[in-house]
């Protein structure tokens, strides 16, 4: 047969390095290569020192701009962003484009080619529909970064690297590790971004817990290990990581009710003693208590979950100063 | 005006011929194959030596966007656009807006087609009005206005007994029902194959369910009501094994399949391209192996353009917020002729696919080259190797992803009931 494959666009992991390997966006994980990976968390490293200096700044970023895109609501993202910005000696700039007003006519295109003309080196950009920061880094001005603070339900990549930056600070050696993620892993680009960073970090072993509804179709070939049950699931690991159940998830009949779910799907004292006993406990946030995780559980001494807040800062400082060093 | 095609290698797989012969057309008629009618004098004379003369191409499935979606296409700029491209006859659905449901929407539609002049176009009308699944539409009515068929695409409501009327009645009346094989609520809001690729990008998907539900309920309905259907645009392997049965069974059901279907995978949007954005969405390696394999046993019977015009921002846009369709009108026939080529069907099968087949099941008497029939002709250089660019196309609908794809065999003529309507 003689198909020619017609010129595919730059795949993603195309898309945001350049020549040289470096890198030119931040879009996805998928596609890395492990040093870069390595190199994210190194920096984010040396970064996390300056928190804890009088000044909090360093001036890596002076003179540029930074503009926080949010088509979608975040509260959290958005802050640690800024600050990561602000450290950087960036000027910051947010814009909170409510979906409605680009439906009404301006084409993300359009919003897009209004704020490239405020020059701006960097945009953060967080968006409803997977593949909107490819779509936008495919667009923008050349001297343009784009990092994707969450794209529908396709990444989260500083996010992604923020999980496996905590992990690495209190477990080291990635080889040895089980690490479980729980919960509504078909709707979360968290769950995708950390599966890819853990397995390009190379894992021992990634499983995902969840029921058949909040799996998404051969989740399997991602490079995980599917768990129903999640007494089995549990077993062994050193890292818990819980995802956020969003309630619409019931009214979509993927779920009984919230009361099964935390039966069968929550995380108790009791059945995180299946774990490791030195296991952590993580999750991206805001935490539903009580329905995938219990109270005790997330102020309990094996939660990580604030410190993966405060770590969000430097990674997210690391990759910016990566990206624009780059470009300088 | 009498029109001597001479010394072409004619092609008409509704009559099994193949050779090298003259073809000799008289008005709108073709008046002869082969020996010279006696008295025939010609007007004018079409060296075709080294040529290949085949019935013009007939397109079960093409959008032309009027009324109501004029900034994506009107039927004078994609009925010219057919021509350029062999396409002589052309059904287009009545998913419009408003939707083609009463007898002046189409002659409405008839009527400029007409006037432009390029191509034949044949209506599907819609099975129900508004094709909002509820109430049926004026059938007898739409049939004797020149509907060749009546659609309907599967509701939210999907209430059974409708569409058992609307099978029931339009038997009745000798029209065939075309049917999108897709279950609504598997398939809303969908925008890829649900499968590892999907996955991997975050979209939402569309389950191998949504096929194979919706024919289940429709070949069931068939056995029921004995309606001549047409299963429009299949894209799964197990959706063709079940036409593929229904048809061994008996049942009056025949299917085709969009011509990108045959060469595109969910591979092809990996990368977020906008471009393979279709509905049903491309599949697996798997399934479009099984569509080329229907073809090539005839359980497919037809390849079709799927035609889908659009402005170039409706696929400007993050891939989940753009519309769906290919501009597939000027991939057609380069298309049919890459699956012989790739030696996937004979020369005959690729050239029956997109001519006397869909004829046949539109009920229209045209398709072939046999005597007695509207000159309805497609002249093509079948040596002539070309790269496919998408910026010189006629379709007001730039959205092909088969820019740049090497094809051999270009159109250089094509005539409408005796007229030249487009020469290269």
């Amino acid at each position: 047969m003689t198909i020619t494959q017609h010129q595919a666009g730059p795949l993603p992991a195309k898309l945001q390095l350049r020549e040289d390997g470096s890198l030119r966006h931040f879009l996805s994980i998928e596609g890395l290569p492990r040093q870069t990976l390595i190199d994210i968390l190194d920096t984010a490293e040396s970064f996390v020192s300056v928190h804890a200096q009088s000044v909090k700044k360093v001036p890596l970023l002076r003179g540029k701009t930074v503009v926080n895109l949010f088509f979608e609501p975040s509260t959290r993202t958005r802050t640690t962003f800024e600050l990561a910005a602000k450290r950087l000696s960036a000027d910051v700039l947010n814009l909170n484009i409510a979906t409605s007003a680009t439906t009404k006519g301006e084409s993300l295109l359009d919003t897009l080619r209004n704020i490239e003309a405020m020059f701006c080196d960097m945009f953060i950009v967080r968006h409803a529909d997977s593949g909107a920061a490819h779509f936008i880094a495919r667009h923008v001005a050349p001297h343009i970064a784009v990092l994707n603070a969450g794209d529908g339900q396709h990444a989260h990549p500083t996010q992604g690297m923020l999980d496996v930056f905590t992990i690495r600070k209190h477990k080291g050696d990635f080889t040895r590790l089980k690490v479980a993620i729980v919960g509504d892993i078909l709707h979360s680009r968290v769950a995708r971004s950390q599966i890819h960073a853990l397995n390009i970090l190379n894992t021992n072993e990634v499983r995902v817990i969840a029921p058949k509804t909040l799996l998404p179709a051969d989740v399997e070939k991602l490079g995980v290990h599917v768990y129903h049950d999640m007494n089995e699931g549990l077993k062994d690991v050193d890292v818990v990581i819980m995802l956020r159940l969003q309630r619409e998830r019931m009214q979509n009949a993927l779920l009984p009710s919230e009361h099964e779910f935390f039966q069968f799907y929550g995380l108790t004292n009791e059945r995180l003693k299946l774990a490791r006993e030195d296991a952590i406990v993580m999750h991206p946030g805001p935490a539903n208590r009580g329905v995938e995780i219990a109270s005790d559980v997330a102020d309990g001494p094996q939660s990580v979950i604030l410190e993966q807040v405060s770590n969000g800062i430097a990674v997210r400082m690391a990759i910016m100063s990566m990206v624009m060093g780059a470009q300088q | 005006m009498s029109i001597l095609i001479q010394n072409g290698r004619v092609i008409d797989p509704a009559n099994g011929v193949d050779e090298v012969t003259n073809l000799y057309i008289e008005d709108d008629r073709i008046v002869a194959v082969g020996d010279t009618p006696i008295d025939f004098e010609a007007d004018e004379t079409i060296d075709a030596s080294g040529q290949w003369v085949i019935p013009g191409l007939v397109d079960l499935g093409a959008r032309l966007r009027e009324p109501g979606q004029e900034h994506k296409g009107t039927i004078a700029s994609e009925t010219r656009a057919a021509a350029s491209a062999g396409i002589t006859s052309i059904a287009c659905l009545p998913n419009t807006d408003p939707a083609i449901d009463s007898p002046a929407a189409v002659d409405f539609v008839c009527q400029q087609a007409e006037d432009a002049g390029y191509a034949e176009v044949h209506v599907i009308g819609a099975m129900t009005q508004g094709l909002e699944g509820k109430a049926l539409s004026d059938m007898a009515a739409l049939k004797k206005m020149g509907c060749v068929g009546v659609s309907q695409q599967l509701t939210p409501g999907n209430d059974l007994q409708v569409l058992r009327n609307a099978m029931d009645y339009a038997a009745s009346q000798g029209l065939t029902v075309y049917f999108h094989p897709e279950a609504y609520s598997l398939a809303e809001g969908g925008c890829a194959h649900e499968g590892a690729i999907a996955t991997r990008m975050g979209l939402k998907s569309i389950p191998e369910a949504a096929e194979t539900a919706a024919l289940g309920v429709l070949i069931a309905l068939v056995e029921q009501t004995g309606a001549h259907t047409h299963f429009c645009r299949l894209s799964t392997a197990r959706g063709a094994n079940m036409v593929r049965r229904a048809r061994m069974d008996g049942l009056p059901v025949s299917a085709d399949i969009a011509a990108h279907q045959a060469f595109l995978t969910e591979m092809d949007i990996s990368d977020f391209n906008a471009l393979c954005h279709v509905r049903p969405p491309l599949r697996t390696d798997r399934d479009m192996q099984a569509l080329r394999d229907g073809l090539a046993d005839g359980s497919i019977e037809v390849l079709c353009s799927d035609h889908q015009p659009h402005e170039a921002d409706a696929k400007l846009a993050p891939f989940p917020a753009t519309e769906p369709g290919i501009s597939g009108l000027e991939t057609l026939l380069p298309l049919a002729l890459r699956l012989h080529e790739d030696d996937i069907l004979s020369l005959e099968q690729a050239i029956s696919l997109v001519t006397s087949k869909p004829a046949r099941i539109l009920g229209i008497d045209t398709g072939t080259l046999g005597k007695g029939k509207l000159a309805n002709i497609c002249i093509l250089d079948p040596d002539h190797s070309w790269h496919f660019d998408s910026a010189t196309m006629l379709s007001a609908g730039k959205n092909s992803p088969f820019d740049g794809w090497p094809f051999k065999g270009k159109v250089i003529r094509t005539m409408l009931a005796g007229e030249t309507v487009y020469e290269a």
